[in-house]
């Protein structure tokens, strides 16, 4: 458990580019992670755009078909199908590891819903912490190696595939989203205790 | 009335009505009839649990037995639906609790069912005897072991397809030695390994047992035992279908099959290994129902299989029968009902399997009596279409996905629409409709038109304009439930045909073109249902009235708006939208 956050501790800086080096879980042939819509037509949230509604719509989803980008719900396909399906040995509902949609739960503590976010709509710590900012309108801040997420009442963190809860930023992100099984955005001063455990 | 008969005279002829569509036209003759009626109901169908509350129910039904509830749309099941959105089954069993001490069974649909649910049903009704839950999510393990230890009468546990914390596979030694009354068990979808000699001991003492659906932890090497324990089963689910090749194992395992005299239906076979599949073919010839749609059989063995089955009615599978595979199908199984063939790799473009909409037609042809169809596949024609409608008018059900959304027929480039159009003017019985495709107006006009008896329609990146929606609202006479996602359908279709809302169950439409202020009209017009908007971006009253909602749900009830509502849902009313804040209750 503690060599996991020694041996990436080199990382202080979350934007570092790991790309020569990390490990990918696309299809080969396939370049950066395809491009995530999650309608069609694009942003709805102003009329304006939307006045030629039906024209461009049609020109839109024709010209640019849709299955090479990952749309959620599409095609129809219950997760839970898609987990025993997909990898012979996965016997968690609870995330998915291939295919469309990496759904994970996040729950944060004094807040009476869960709430689920798909981890691959995101390609980085920052995106993921602006989506879980806005899903439980609270501030959460950026990590920083020597401080954790000192400075903010709230600290994202995650439980790995062995079942630790890790402080979210540990490790590359692709390394991350391969992991992380489930979300957690503790009180500040209960997660301050994972930081100590490390020493 | 001199003349009328006594009431427990008619409380025994109402006896014999079991259709709720029958009790309700009963109760509906005069007062008399209504009163007896309601005091012998037994059991009650909610389609929709934020239609009608708890106590509405209760009131009505004082005397009630077995009780089925739905929650979410159905759009949930493809993570349409947020989390928190409801569903919470608590408030109902609290209200149960209180008022059907005697109530035996609870059957549950896409519900939020907490353990304190469960603990509270374990201890609140003596003569327990079914719980169904599918697809239903928010409990663990934990509360399973509460019903499996209290529930003394218990007869029939069925888990399908629910999304359970694991936290063990303790919860199955909970039953106690003197529990002797299941009869049917389905636990498949749990992940952890449940203690064999527990599950061994209480299939030995289960002499009534007649469903067993195992999880894939329980290995290979240990069917033969649980087997020999119960020959009398008519269903029976197998785990992990592999082991090492040994020729013990495999005679062992046949012979276990060969006693079961008495099975008609099978399923399980995850990670299978085909030199054990033989095993099976004792069964074949007697299988009624089969399910393969978890298991990585290829179409030889798959194939091998159906060849024998000669009286099987159901068949789920995965592409990977392949349309060889099918072809067998027609040839083999005249008496097929319900096809079900599941995508194995839904999300790249090219499919590594030889599977099309040849297979589709073959079935349809070579099986005169199927009924119901669901199928994903990567290409479709009209001309397949056609041949499907005109061989198979007495389809209930059709349910198509072909996996590129707004794929044209890929043999003329046109639209699916005549071929649609076919499906819905040749089966003229038809109750259930999944369209996809490249579809215009046009198939809604057809479908407007025709589909006279369709109960439920889904529809995804499909036509041109409100007209479309406006020919589905405007026909169809008997629509129960629509479902639509990524149309352009907005304001007028739904402003001009508020009156067919109350006539449905529920309406949903995500990524659609309906403005905020199209909702609050609505709603405005018809206080009898719910207009529920769902914006994870966050509204403010402050907001444009032509901004449009990212997701609508629209229910008739007679429970008014919904309390349990997170803080991204709304019921619109009046000139402003409101919401009522409160914690749900479990």
């Amino acid at each position: 458990m503690d060599q996991k956050r020694s041996s990436l501790n080199l990382f202080e800086d979350i934007d570092l580019n790991y790309k020569a080096t990390e490990l990918r879980l696309g299809l080969p042939g396939t370049d950066d992670e395809p491009e995530i819509k999650t309608n069609l037509s694009g942003n709805k949230r102003s009329s304006s755009e939307m006045e030629s509604s039906t024209c461009t719509d049609e020109n839109e989803s024709r010209s640019a078909p849709p299955t090479k980008e990952q749309v959620v719900g599409w095609p129809p396909v219950r997760s839970y199908r898609r987990n025993i399906v997909q990898n012979g040995k996965t016997k968690t509902t609870s995330s998915s590891e291939m295919g469309s949609g990496m759904y994970v739960k996040v729950s944060m503590d004094g807040a009476p819903y869960l709430r689920k976010v798909d981890l691959k709509m995101y390609t980085s710590y920052g995106e993921l912490m602006e989506g879980l900012q806005k899903m439980f309108k609270c501030i959460i801040g950026l990590y920083s190696e020597r401080e954790g997420y000192n400075g903010s009442q709230h600290a994202p963190t995650y439980e790995d595939k062995d079942g630790d809860w890790m402080l979210v930023g540990d490790v590359p992100w692709e390394m991350f989203i391969g992991s992380c099984k489930r979300l957690r955005i503790m009180k500040a001063s209960e997660a301050r205790g994972l930081d100590d455990h490390s020493q | 009335m001199a003349y009328s008969f006594p009431d427990d005279v008619l409380e025994h002829v109402f006896s014999f009505i079991t259709s709720d569509k029958d009790r309700n036209a009963v109760s509906l003759v005069c007062k008399s009839w209504y009163e007896i009626e309601r005091w012998c109901r037994r059991r009650i169908f909610v389609g929709n649990c934020y239609a009608v509350s708890p106590g509405i129910v209760i009131r009505r039904f004082p005397d009630v037995r077995s009780v089925e509830l739905k929650g979410k749309p159905h759009f949930a099941d493809f993570n349409l639906v947020p989390d928190g959105w409801g569903g919470y089954v608590y408030p109902w069993i609290a209200e149960f609790s209180r008022a059907y001490p005697w109530l035996e069974e609870i059957r549950l649909k896409r519900m939020v069912v907490s353990d304190e649910s469960l603990e509270l049903i374990s201890k609140s009704f003596k003569s327990f005897r079914v719980l169904v839950l599918s697809s239903c999510e928010g409990f663990s393990t934990d509360g399973l072991a509460a019903i499996a230890a209290n529930c003394r009468n218990l007869r029939e546990l069925d888990l399908r397809e629910s999304e359970i914390e694991d936290l063990s596979g303790h919860w199955l030694s909970h039953f106690p030695d003197t529990f002797t009354s299941l009869e049917s068990i389905n636990m498949a979808c749990l992940g952890s390994e449940v203690s064999f000699s527990a599950l061994e001991c209480l299939v030995a003492r289960s002499p009534n047992l007649k469903t067993l659906r195992l999880n894939r932890a329980v290995p290979l090497d240990k069917l033969s035992t649980l087997l020999r324990l119960a020959p009398q089963l008519v269903e029976f689910g197998t785990g992990a279908y592999s082991a090492e090749i040994r020729p013990d194992t495999y005679s062992r395992l046949a012979e276990a099959f060969s006693c079961c005299k008495k099975l008609k239906g099978l399923s399980g076979f995850w990670d299978v290994v085909p030199s054990y599949l033989p095993a099976v073919y004792s069964v074949c010839s007697r299988l009624t129902s089969l399910n393969l749609s978890y298991s990585p059989m290829r179409s030889p063995d798959i194939t091998k299989i159906i060849s024998q089955c000669h009286n099987l009615q159901r068949l789920w599978v995965l592409d990977y029968i392949e349309d060889v595979g099918l072809n067998a199908l027609a040839l083999s199984c005249k008496d097929l009902q319900e096809l079900r063939v599941f995508p194995s790799d839904p999300y790249v473009v090219d499919a590594n399997v030889s599977l099309t909409e040849q297979g589709l037609v073959s079935v349809c042809k070579g099986c005169p009596k199927l009924q119901s169809v669901l199928y994903f596949c990567r290409q479709m024609s009209n001309s397949a279409l056609f041949a499907i409608a005109r061989n198979r008018p007495n389809l209930t059900c059709f349910r198509l996905c072909i996996i590129e959304a707004q794929a044209p027929d890929y043999l003329t480039f046109e639209p699916l629409d005549a071929g649609f159009g076919a499906i819905v003017e040749h089966c003229k019985d038809l109750r259930r409709l999944s369209l996809s495709g490249f579809l215009t107006d046009r198939v809604f006009e057809y479908i407007g038109t025709h589909a006279n008896r369709l109960e439920m329609l889904s529809i995804a990146f499909a036509g041109d304009s409100d007209l479309g929606l406006h020919h589905v609202l405007s026909g169809c006479d008997s629509l129960r439930k629509l479902e639509i996602r990524d149309c352009p359908f907005g304001d007028k279709a739904l402003l001009a045909n508020v009156a067919k809302l109350e006539t449905m169950r529920s309406l949903w439409m995500s990524s659609c073109s309906v403005s905020f202020g199209a909702c609050k009209l609505l709603s405005q017009m018809m206080p009898r249902l719910n207009v529920e908007v769902i914006d994870e971006q966050g509204y403010s009253d402050a907001e444009a009235d032509s901004c449009l909602v990212e997701k609508l749900y629209i229910y008739r009830t007679v429970a008014g708006p919904r309390i349990d509502m997170p803080d991204f849902i709304w019921t619109m009313d009046q000139d402003r939208a409101y919401r009522l804040r409160n914690r749900p209750s479990s």
